[in-house]
């Protein structure tokens, strides 16, 4: 077991994905995920690894795609307006089915916007993000330890069904410092005989492609890849249950808006409200099931975010609206306090009683 | 001896080898069709051929094969 | 004794270009370089977006299909990740000149090790014929049909002039494929680009001067007098770079 260590959430993904078995990074600069590449500029080239700075978010994410067609482990990072340039190559890596990591450490937006943390690039992140039908794995870290496990859980998942995973954490969880035990090295072995290697004369030529010109071959790789996708929703949703066991209200809160909000479930306890949280850490796959079951006993919901009210449509079409669900929101790189998120409680919870 | 052969059914009778040909050898088949509905190139006096080999040279689709 | 046939490197699929479009002949000359080198087994291709979009098709060796004007960016990922390869991107004037130029550009400030055969046709064939970078002043296309205008459509890019103007890149030049001659200095050239990247030496781009019968709107030999006429003037072949002979080094 590896010793604790303080690093900040940007840094713990870097080495994480160094132990996952990433040797390649490629990025543009943008706060605030500086230090993610800078900690990729210092270890890649001690450890034979590539540190490359592209000219652009768009040059790095196709970067990501060749590296990915090999077969190799690979990475990008960013913050919501670079994550938007990469928006295309994504597209492509998802439709020429190719796992890589993606981290997206969100500012607020729209535009140039701020650069403050935001949870605003949900819909980006879990819709799709980019033109065609596509989903990535989109997980949301809410700890440094977090940043780190499943940046190695993002790459597992990534091989493991051939598609792009993406880390959606924002700029707190990146500027964060905790103390977090790293992973140990991975000895993850997939085969992936798709990969472009060179043929070494010794089979049929492989390609990296996401063209297909017949629309009835077209139409045929989306159902089989949304296929894919019906087997991840089943076996992959991750969440958190806090305090739901006998709660009436059920607050839904991902990354740092889950910690605040957990505050404010302990805070709504000690005035005697039966108040639980669902954390989803899968963003896609969203977490359906226990929300769906919640919505069988709670009263209400509230979707806790730092956006102007995204997740709350997956709470709603995942609950079938069985329940109200209320948003307690703050945006721009405002982060709404455990008195916020408390006070939304008892408003629903005063409506209902 | 010179030999071209034309692998008849690539040929998008573009006319780039008869041009090509510094004897003048190769004509297009008007009043032929090939499966691609094309008319192709043809050899007209096989023995005069030098395979020089300009024709495949400048055969976009790898149509000619030249061997003496 | 054969002297010409197919090079093994090209699969069967017969070629989706128009009659007497010179991408066949290009293919061709790359396929016949690798063939030449022995390099087929560890070769990989990047198709660009434009009429040669289909390349994966022709070539046996492993092919990627990158995004429009991404090619050396892919190319780049493809490269760091297995050194040991041959890797090369076949792009044309729209994708490398225009959506990709800032691509083109820092991949040969780098000098990253690949090989980058640039067709330069002077318009966009898939789409049916548009003003491209390096369409020529006053030239009839779809999107300049009054002639392209110098004063709001700006000049043609010589690209080639402009890269060799880097201190990065190895290896940067002009070729045609407009008659017999030519397109025999076009394969040395072509076989030079890969034997740099072979021997390490780094970025190596050949320019292809290329036509485009069907929207030029010319009989194929007609494209080709319209190369020499009018292209060739304004691009003219030569060797732009060359590092290595500049220092004196045996190529």
């Amino acid at each position: 077991m590896s010793e604790k260590v303080l690093m900040k959430g940007n840094e713990a993904i870097a080495e994480a994905a160094i132990r996952a078995g990433c040797r390649h990074y490629f990025g543009y600069p943008i706060t605030p995920q500086t230090e993610l590449a800078a900690y990729m500029a210092k270890r890649m080239p001690k450890i034979g690894g590539v540190f490359l700075q592209a000219e652009s978010e768009v040059a790095a994410i196709n970067m990501v795609y060749g590296v990915a067609g090999t077969g190799l482990r690979v990475m990008t990072s960013s913050s919501s307006p670079g994550v938007s340039l990469k928006q295309e190559g994504i597209s492509y890596i998802a439709g020429a089915d190719l796992p890589a990591l993606i981290v997206n450490v969100q500012r607020g937006g729209p535009g140039l916007g701020g650069i403050q943390p935001s949870q605003s690039d949900y819909f980006q992140a879990t819709k799709g993000g980019g033109h065609g039908d596509y989903h990535l794995i989109v997980l949301a870290p809410s700890s440094v330890q977090e940043m780190a496990d499943m940046t190695v859980l993002a790459f597992d998942l990534a091989d493991k069904y051939r598609m792009p995973a993406m880390l959606l954490a924002d700029g707190t969880m990146g500027q964060m410092m905790e103390p977090v035990v790293l992973p140990e090295p991975s000895t993850s072995t997939v085969e992936k005989p798709w990969a472009i290697t060179g043929t070494k004369m010794q089979r049929e030529h492989n390609c990296i492609n996401s063209l297909y010109l017949q629309s009835g071959d077209l139409e045929r790789t989306n159902f089989e890849r949304f296929e894919k996708y019906k087997v991840i929703e089943e076996n992959e949703a991750l969440y958190e249950e806090f305090m739901m066991d006998d709660a009436e209200y059920c607050v839904v809160a991902f990354g740092i808006a889950a910690r605040v909000s957990k505050n404010a479930v302990v805070a709504a306890r000690e005035k005697g409200l039966k108040v639980g949280m669902i954390r989803p850490i899968t963003l896609w796959p969203f977490p359906k099931k226990p929300l769906a079951a919640a919505a069988d006993k709670v009263k209400g919901f509230v979707s806790v975010e730092l956006s102007m009210g995204q997740m709350i449509e997956d709470v709603k079409l995942a609950t079938e609206c069985k329940k109200p669900v209320v948003l307690c929101n703050r945006a721009g790189g405002m982060i709404p306090s455990p008195e916020e998120v408390l006070a939304s409680i008892e408003k629903m919870a005063g409506g209902n009683n | 001896m010179a030999k071209v052969t034309f692998a008849t059914d690539l040929c998008k009778g573009c006319g780039l080898c008869v041009s090509a040909c510094p004897k003048n050898l190769i004509v297009i088949a008007k009043e032929k069709i090939n499966k691609k509905g094309h008319s192709p190139a043809e050899i007209t006096d096989q023995e005069k051929c030098i395979a020089c080999a300009f024709c495949a040279t400048m055969c976009p689709d790898c149509v000619i094969r030249v061997e003496k | 004794m054969v002297v010409f046939e197919k090079p093994k490197s090209l699969t069967d699929a017969p070629l989706h270009y128009c009659p007497g479009c010179t991408h066949g002949i290009i293919h061709t000359l790359v396929a016949q370089a690798i063939d030449e080198l022995g390099i087929e087994g560890t070769t990989i291709g990047v198709a660009p977006v434009g009429c040669s979009v289909l390349a994966y098709n022709y070539f046996k060796f492993d092919m990627a299909e990158a995004a429009h004007g991404r090619a050396p960016a892919v190319a780049t990922g493809i490269k760091r990740a297995l050194p040991e390869n041959i890797v090369f991107t076949y792009q044309g004037d729209g994708d490398l000149a225009s959506i990709g130029m800032a691509e083109t550009v820092h991949a040969a400030t780098r000098n990253e090790n690949i090989t980058v055969i640039f067709v330069n046709n002077a318009i966009y064939g898939m789409t049916g014929g548009q003003m491209a970078p390096t369409s020529l002043p006053g030239q009839v296309t779809q999107t300049s049909p009054y002639g392209r205008d110098t004063s709001t459509a700006g000049f043609p890019i010589r690209v080639s002039e402009m890269l060799a103007t880097l201190d990065g890149p190895e290896y940067i030049t002009r070729v045609a494929v407009n008659n017999v001659k030519n397109v025999r200095n076009a394969k040395k050239a072509i076989k030079k680009a890969f034997e740099n990247q072979i021997n390490g030496k780094g970025f190596s781009l050949v320019e292809v001067i290329s036509s485009c019968p069907t929207n030029w709107g010319m009989t194929p030999q007609k494209a080709l007098e319209w190369i020499d006429e009018n292209m060739i003037p304004y691009y003219p072949l030569g060797v732009y770079k060359d590092r290595s002979a500049e220092k004196g080094e045996e190529a």
